[in-house]
């Protein structure tokens, strides 16, 4: 008997995690059974997130911020209108906040309660963003988080950190890397990654993309 | 409440680990399932933002804390779906629905709604009150511990900071949660100076904002 009630609790502990497919799929079926869920509307919901909506549409805005004084100004200002004033089919929600990086200040995003982020300009957040090693160390020591992506930031740069715990949603507009005098934006998109817009990564230099 | 979930400041979780830019957003395609039917839900009106986060909140801290982002959606998904009354745990635990669907109040998203409610929701409202700081203000993060939703997170409780922006008027998550009202109040940006979070040893050039609603702080 010890023997079998070890094994249940073994299993009860486990059940609650493992077998996500068939929980996954046994939910999707009681929904779209029920009619709240539309099966191939979820397929389109997917596609849009594997294809569609990720960091290059940030990019292309961080890329116009740093040719256009003018729309960056107004992006500081209030990035939602103008994001949208771009006119593109990428449309942004309201209350989307962009942060620049200058020569004193250096701009990171997290989220300490669940995991905000600002999908519409950026796509789904990377696994690091939702970790719990993330989002408690991030505004606590970030400096130290930085050297874990290997940015060594100058010590008397000052570090500010948004913790995203309302409906605001941030991303960061980092400094424009030396030697692109004269680049269009479609090549300094190329610069602007991902990790640039969150703060835990600096734009790529030049040579990196040559 | 506070929960594990509030995870700001805590030790021991080790280092964080980058990934390549390109990745893929979904690791198994059953991920891009849940997220899908989490959207879905939401268009549909089965249950708000908040409501949601707090149902993650509500997970016990051993499998919040073992499960990955998209097993705790999962799991959210399915406890919510039960408490609102949209499924049964009978019908979860055979793959079919055998009761009649409940009415929500929201339209099933179809394929061709797609591109309309990928664009996030505005959680704006109007201003049901003048706005009782103003950029500048000092203010104390009061020291709360609601048994239920908030949005002030442990490590600011207690601790002076400055009004640095006004983001207008929001639906105050905590009433929603609580009451199932929406009950607009003021947002602002408040920033804290690193040392006055972590003590003496803190990052000297460290400065933490969080976006705080109007019941959360006082003046000083």
């Amino acid at each position: 008997m010890p023997h079998d009630s070890d094994h249940t609790h073994d299993h009860d502990h486990g059940s609650e995690l493992s077998d996500m497919q068939r929980r996954v799929r046994a939910l999707e079926t009681v929904l779209a059974e029920k009619g709240y869920i539309d099966s191939e509307a979820l397929d389109r919901i997917v596609e849009a997130y594997e294809a569609r909506v990720g960091p290059h549409i940030g990019a292309m805005i961080v890329a116009k911020a740093w040719t256009d004084p003018d729309f960056k100004a107004k992006l500081l200002a209030d990035a939602s209108t103008t994001v949208r004033s771009l006119g593109i089919d990428r449309q942004v929600g309201d209350h989307l906040v962009a942060v620049e990086n200058t020569d004193d200040t250096h701009n990171v995003i997290v989220c300490t309660l669940c995991s905000c982020y600002p999908w519409d300009v950026l796509g789904l957040p990377p696994i690091w963003y939702k970790s719990t090693a993330y989002r408690s160390r991030a505004v606590k020591e970030p400096r130290a988080v930085l050297a874990d992506f290997d940015v060594t930031l100058p010590e008397d740069m000052k570090i500010r950190v948004w913790d995203s715990t309302a409906e605001t949603r941030f991303m960061v507009v980092p400094r424009r890397p030396e030697g692109t005098e004269g680049w269009s934006e479609e090549q300094l998109a190329k610069l602007v990654t991902r990790d640039s817009m969150v703060g835990t990564g600096l734009a790529r230099r030049p040579e990196e993309v040559a | 409440m506070d929960g594990v979930h509030d995870l700001g400041g805590m030790d021991g979780f080790g280092k964080v680990k980058p990934e390549p830019e390109d990745k893929k957003p979904f690791s198994e395609p059953w991920e891009g399932r849940v997220l899908a039917m989490a959207r879905a839900l939401g268009s549909v009106g089965a249950w708000n933002i908040d409501v949601g986060r707090h149902g993650i909140e509500r997970l016990p801290p051993h499998i919040y804390l073992a499960a990955t982002y998209y097993q705790k959606w999962q799991l959210r998904n399915e406890k919510l779906a039960v408490e609102t009354g949209l499924v049964t745990a009978e019908e979860l635990a055979a793959g079919h629905a055998n009761t009649p669907a409940k009415p929500l109040p929201g339209k099933v998203v179809r394929p061709d709604d797609i591109a309309g409610m990928l664009v996030r929701g505005s959680y704006g409202r109007p201003e049901q009150a003048p706005a009782r700081f103003k950029v500048g203000d000092r203010v104390r993060a009061r020291n709360i511990h609601p048994k239920s939703h908030t949005r002030l997170p442990r490590f600011t409780r207690g601790h002076v900071g400055t009004i640095e922006r006004i983001q207008g008027c929001h639906v105050y998550p905590d009433s929603y949660v609580a009451r199932g009202e929406e009950d607009p109040q003021w947002l602002y940006t408040v920033v804290f100076d690193g040392r006055d979070l972590w003590g003496p040893d803190s990052d000297p050039t460290l400065e933490v904002s969080i976006e705080a609603f109007e019941p959360y702080l006082e003046a000083v």
